[in-house]
């Protein structure tokens, strides 16, 4: 069993966006009422060895905060999260890239908040650098790649890295066709060798080749949990009626 | 393969921590330099102006019983108030500023703060060579007590981190925080005896002197690079306590309140 989640909530308080002392101080008086938004309720399901999970649901629904807890980002307020191996997350790429450092020194630092060590980075390096097909450009500033190249570089940096899990939200669009193709088949010896996915999509075709099953979150709970295909069914049914409508 | 249960304790990374702190603190140093034309110059031409004009006023127009000294006088308190207040500063910023990371990389939020004072420390280092090389060519030279420079330089770096650790937390609860920083900061210049020494303070203000670690630090070192004597022992062990009781406050706070980061963001 790789990741479990048992009755798992999330919630948030609604006046997080603005952390600012009168905030605070008009909540010790009482004058802003605080009612927790649920993010999840009571969230179930448990995934088998190397089975690969799809996200599916609407906007708002709750995708994003699912993945954000099997990533250990942020702890569940209720219920419990299991995972077995190491996670490395492909939320929006790039997230640690700095414009002014160099593509190879902007590979090295998050490859070291992926978590690898300085030994295991040098090893991986050219990897990396040949997976990304940036080539001579490496040593220049990122600010003067185009967006396509920094997302290769990040996206290269992840799938070299060697998680056991990979939690990818919406980046699979990546590059021109011959890199996304690299990418797919990256994606897919990953999963041959054995290594999980949790795959969060609004395009349900997307995933549909890529995972065994799927969850459909509406509102923080889970509507339906099975195979992929089957899930992927009723959630467009589903989106179809309400277009009807 | 390790398994990890999140419930009330999360975030489990099995990373390189000493690799990710270098990381991080090289970055913060290339991209400040690198956009300056004189790069590491203005680290040094800071002070220098800040001793300068100090040292115009205080011997030309408040003149006061001129002392040889003053201008080293002063700079032995400018490096390290310097330090204090940018690596505060900075520090406390330092979770706001990596916001996006800490909301997608499960690393230890505890590094950025800690990263964000030891680049700071780079700077500290780059102006006690200044101050060392000045005190050499117009001061008295180096004397045995040199040897305790490195232990109180020590002790400020882990107040300063204690700090940063806890204000880091907090801004991110209260983001006015930063408000109260810089203002305290422009207090402290002023309680830190910079342009006066601290024979001019009458007895009954000294306590207020005694309990601030960034004056008493200045104290010990105008001891050893000026008069040329070992720092006064009491003062050393409160500036150790207060240091250590200060680090081991900031990691409290921050274990406190880090689980809440991810919600306030």
């Amino acid at each position: 069993m790789l990741i479990e989640f048992q009755n798992v909530s999330k919630w948030f308080p609604h006046s997080t966006g603005r952390q600012l002392l009168r905030t605070h101080i008009a909540r010790w008086f009482g004058r802003v009422h605080n009612e927790p938004f649920y993010a999840l309720r009571n969230v179930s399901f448990r995934l088998q060895d190397g089975e690969s999970l799809a996200i599916v649901g609407s906007n708002g629904a709750g995708k994003s905060t699912l993945l954000s807890l099997a990533a250990g980002l942020t702890p569940p307020d209720e219920g419990k999260v299991v995972v077995n191996g190491r996670i490395a997350a492909l939320l929006e790429l790039g997230s640690g890239f700095h414009p002014d450092l160099t593509g190879a020194e902007n590979l090295v630092l998050n490859a070291s908040l992926l978590g690898l060590s300085k030994r295991r980075t040098n090893e991986l390096f050219d990897r990396i650098v040949e997976f990304s097909g940036i080539g001579e450009f490496i040593d220049d500033p990122l600010r003067t790649y185009s967006s396509g190249m920094i997302m290769r570089l990040a996206f290269s940096v992840a799938i070299q890295c060697e998680p056991d899990i990979l939690l990818i939200d919406e980046v699979l669009a990546v590059g021109d066709a011959s890199f996304q193709e690299k990418s797919r088949e990256a994606l897919v010896s990953f999963r041959r060798a054995g290594k999980a996915m949790l795959f969060v999509s609004h395009s349900p075709t997307a995933v549909q080749g890529m995972c065994d099953r799927a969850v459909w979150i509406d509102h923080g709970s889970v509507m339906m949990f099975g195979s992929v295909n089957e899930v992927l069914d009723a959630y467009q049914g589903r989106t179809v009626l309400q277009q009807g409508q | 393969m390790d398994s990890q249960t999140f419930g009330s304790d999360y975030l489990v990374w099995n990373g390189d921590y000493i690799f990710l702190i270098r990381n991080l603190v090289e970055k913060d140093f290339k991209v400040r330099y690198r956009n300056m034309s004189l790069g590491v110059l203005w680290s040094l031409l800071n002070p220098l102006i800040m001793m300068g004009l100090l040292t115009f006023i205080f011997t030309k127009i408040f003149a006061q019983p001129s002392d040889r000294n003053f201008p080293l006088s002063v700079l032995c308190a400018l490096v390290p108030l310097n330090f204090f207040t940018l690596a505060w500063v900075n520090g406390a910023s330092s979770i706001l500023e990596n916001a996006t990371l800490i909301k997608r990389v499960p690393v230890p939020r505890q590094v950025f703060p800690v990263a964000s004072v030891l680049s700071n420390c780079l700077h500290l280092l780059i102006q006690i060579v200044l101050l060392l090389t000045i005190i050499l060519v117009f001061g008295r030279g180096v004397n045995i007590h040199w040897l305790w420079l490195p232990l109180l330089w020590g002790l400020e770096i882990l107040f300063v981190m204690g700090l940063a650790l806890a204000f880091s937390a907090l801004n991110v609860y209260v983001r006015d925080t930063r408000y109260v920083i810089e203002s305290t900061n422009i207090v402290l210049f002023w309680l830190v005896p910079v342009f006066y020494s601290f024979a001019l303070i009458p007895v009954r203000f000294r306590g207020i002197y005694q309990i601030n670690p960034v004056a008493a630090l200045v104290l010990m070192m105008r001891n050893v690079l000026l008069e040329g004597h070992a720092p006064l022992g009491s003062t050393l062990i409160r500036l150790a306590i207060v240091s250590v009781a200060m680090f081991g406050t900031g990691l409290f706070v921050f274990s406190k309140l880090k689980n809440g980061f991810y919600a306030r963001l």
